[in-house]
């Protein structure tokens, strides 16, 4: 039964996604191999050649934990987004219940003034998680076009960029945050404000690991041929060489989107970020706090919703790293 | 060694110039801190206010403000604050309170990820490496302050309840005007310190356990380890003369580099416990855009980091004589 011929290998080779020729439109559409069958008894082998992504996918697929974690995740983040409207109390209604415990009719409960935790809870995590995507996609892409030109070009222009990013660093991201955002935001409650201050910070970790795998590969050969070919800088950059720090990069901003919660929901709890009338899972905490042992659920759950976005993103982001990690061998691709 | 230290100063020093001037145009653009003033009903003459300016500095062009700040700042004198208070002192009473908790849970945050990380890697895909796992996970996905709520509001009445008396505080970094002995002293910062350092040490230990973990299994991976067990040393040996102090050695860096961001947590943890700390002097200087409060908090905080990444750089040159030469 053994499958002697040559197996393509687990630890691929930096791919030239650029390539868009004949050789990868062949390889691309699953080509199935037949083996001559001997006998008729015996089903005939069918290998089909796999492309990255579905490797990718099908190792992500394999690891259980991550697979779950998406699963909630994008429940919390589809609830979150859109549940506020379906809910039938407003984030900012007051009933007539006050500090009533978790029940049926208030399944978080209520505040002393009469506000539905769930309703409020919603309305928090909603901006938290717009938040956070925001900053994902945003870092990510900043990023990614810094770590790629200092890693492209070397030379000064790599120096200048990095002591950038050591700059960035330089001062907690809590503090300008806090500088920031108390300005400007103070106008509007603004989560789109705390959002592109946020990434503005938070492109680092990603511009150094795009900058890592461009200059370890810059010198390769299929760069050399783009770049015979009259391929641009430009094209080599994004074309030839980015795609080959995906996986990095999908995993960095897997793991930004956490960053970016924990540090919006801390900056709302020092009372710094968004304000009242508007709420925030950690505004939300922040007030609860001051009741914590009356009335507990006012702090539990806001609290949770914040742990449990933050760990299954997290759990993803170990799943990724596990499935793009091509040296990795406990689950067979 | 001297050369490499040097090379290093002399990045460190363009940075803290550099990032100077980073904090004064971040400062100097977020806010008037006339705006109070300027907003009183009935309203202030004009005069008052184009005084005040000139004290302040403020009718001077931003290159003049900013060499003048920087000067005056290199000197020593960080300027009054709005409430015309001192900074310098202000700030250095607030920085000690805060040091405190960041180098205390910082020591035990290291001790536990290492402890947790080299155990893990030890025993690769067990029930105990799965445990440090999740709990790693955990402590990563949690907010710092909901962490010392919690701990603030369950956790202390339990542990004072045991003891039969207040052995835990809640609220500030000391009991005010304290007499009684060196002891009784010492046992009360204690037991103020106690839970916010946990809080803040467990937050700051999860990622530093997670790369532990890996740092560790990289070098247990190797080839000279292979060789260390092939000649027939026991596994223990092997484990911590050979293995363990290589893989304690990438943590230092990783550990300095986090140290801006474990400043960050102590400033949520004091809000939490209500410490007099750091963190409020941010809070009361955005609240009230006291100029001179702000520029002093950023400019202390960014020198403490680019300072602790320096210590690393020459601690991490000193354990491993590979990166002198690099």
């Amino acid at each position: 039964m053994a499958d002697t011929r040559p197996r393509p290998p687990a630890t691929q080779p930096p791919t030239d996604p650029g390539d868009d020729g004949q050789a990868l439109q062949t390889t691309q559409h699953g080509v199935q191999v037949h083996e001559v069958p001997s006998t008729t008894t015996e089903r005939e082998f069918t290998v089909v050649r796999r492309s990255q992504t579905q490797m990718v996918i099908r190792r992500f697929m394999a690891h259980k934990l991550a697979v779950g974690s998406l699963v909630v995740f994008l429940l919390v983040v589809i609830i979150s987004l859109i549940g506020g409207r379906f809910w039938k109390y407003g984030y900012a209604d007051i009933t007539d219940q006050f500090s009533t415990p978790p029940s049926l009719e208030h399944p978080m409960g209520t505040d002393d003034i009469g506000h539905d935790t769930l309703a409020q809870v919603l309305r928090g995590s909603q901006k938290s998680v717009q938040v956070a995507l925001m900053v994902a996609i945003l870092a990510t892409v900043i990023g990614a076009v810094i770590g790629a030109l200092a890693g492209y070009y070397r030379g000064w222009v790599d120096s200048a960029l990095m002591r950038f990013t050591d700059l960035i660093l330089t001062i907690p991201a809590i503090a300008i945050l806090a500088v920031l955002a108390s300005v400007v935001a103070s106008e509007a409650g603004n989560w789109f404000f705390i959002g592109l201050v946020l990434a503005l910070l938070q492109w680092t970790y990603i511009a150094r690991v795009v900058r890592g795998t461009f200059l370890s590969l810059r010198e390769k050969e299929f760069v050399e041929a783009a770049r015979a070919l009259g391929a641009s800088d430009t094209r080599i950059m994004f074309r030839h060489l980015l795609p080959n720090a995906t996986g990095s990069i999908i995993v960095n901003a897997t793991i930004t989107v956490a960053v970016a919660i924990l540090v919006e929901t801390a900056l709302s709890y020092l009372g710094l970020g968004i304000k009242p009338p508007d709420t925030s899972l950690g505004l939300l905490i922040s007030t609860g706090q001051q009741a914590a042992t009356t009335r507990p659920w006012l702090f539990y759950f806001p609290g949770l919703i914040i742990v449990i976005i933050a760990l299954t993103i997290n759990f993803i982001g170990d799943g990724l790293r596990d499935a793009f990690d091509p040296t990795q061998t406990r689950v067979r691709a | 060694m001297l050369s490499f230290i040097i090379r290093r100063l002399l990045i460190a020093i363009p940075l803290v110039l550099l990032s100077s001037v980073l904090v004064f145009l971040l400062v100097a653009y977020s806010g008037d801190p006339l705006a109070e003033l300027k907003g009183r009903n009935p309203p202030v003459p004009e005069s008052v206010i184009q005084a005040r300016e000139h004290t302040l500095g403020l009718d001077k062009p931003m290159p003049a403000r900013y060499v003048t700040w920087l000067g005056n700042f290199v000197q020593g004198d960080m300027g009054k604050s709005i409430g015309g208070v001192e900074v310098r002192p202000l700030l250095w009473q607030r920085l000690k309170i805060t040091l405190r908790m960041v180098i205390l849970a910082s020591i035990l945050a290291v001790i536990l990820a290492i402890g947790a990380g080299v155990l893990s890697a030890v025993k690769q895909y067990t029930p105990t490496d799965y445990a440090f796992t999740f709990i790693g996970f955990l402590f990563l996905s949690m907010p710092v302050f909901w962490l010392a709520a919690l701990l603030k509001e369950y956790g202390a009445i339990r542990f004072n309840r045991l003891f039969g008396k207040q052995v835990v505080y809640t609220v500030g970094a000391e009991t005010p005007n304290l007499t009684g002995s060196f002891g009784d002293k010492l046992a009360n910062y204690g037991g103020h310190l106690i839970l916010p350092t946990i809080a803040l040490a467990l937050i700051s230990f999860a990622a530093w356990s997670r790369y532990q973990r890996a740092t560790m299994l990289d070098v247990l991976g190797s080839d000279y380890i292979r060789l260390a067990r092939a000649k027939g040393l026991s596994r223990s040996r092997v484990m911590t003369r050979h293995a363990l102090r290589n893989a304690l050695i990438p943590l230092v860096t990783v550990v300095a580099i986090d140290i801006g961001a474990v400043f960050g947590g102590a400033v949520i943890t004091e809000r939490v416990f209500s410490w007099q700390g750091m963190g409020a002097l941010l809070v009361q200087g955005v609240q009230t855009n006291d100029v001179n409060i702000l520029l002093a908090w950023l400019m202390v905080t960014s020198v403490i980091v680019v300072l602790f990444n320096l210590i690393a750089d020459v601690l991490y040159a000193v354990l491993d004589p590979r990166i002198r030469y690099g």
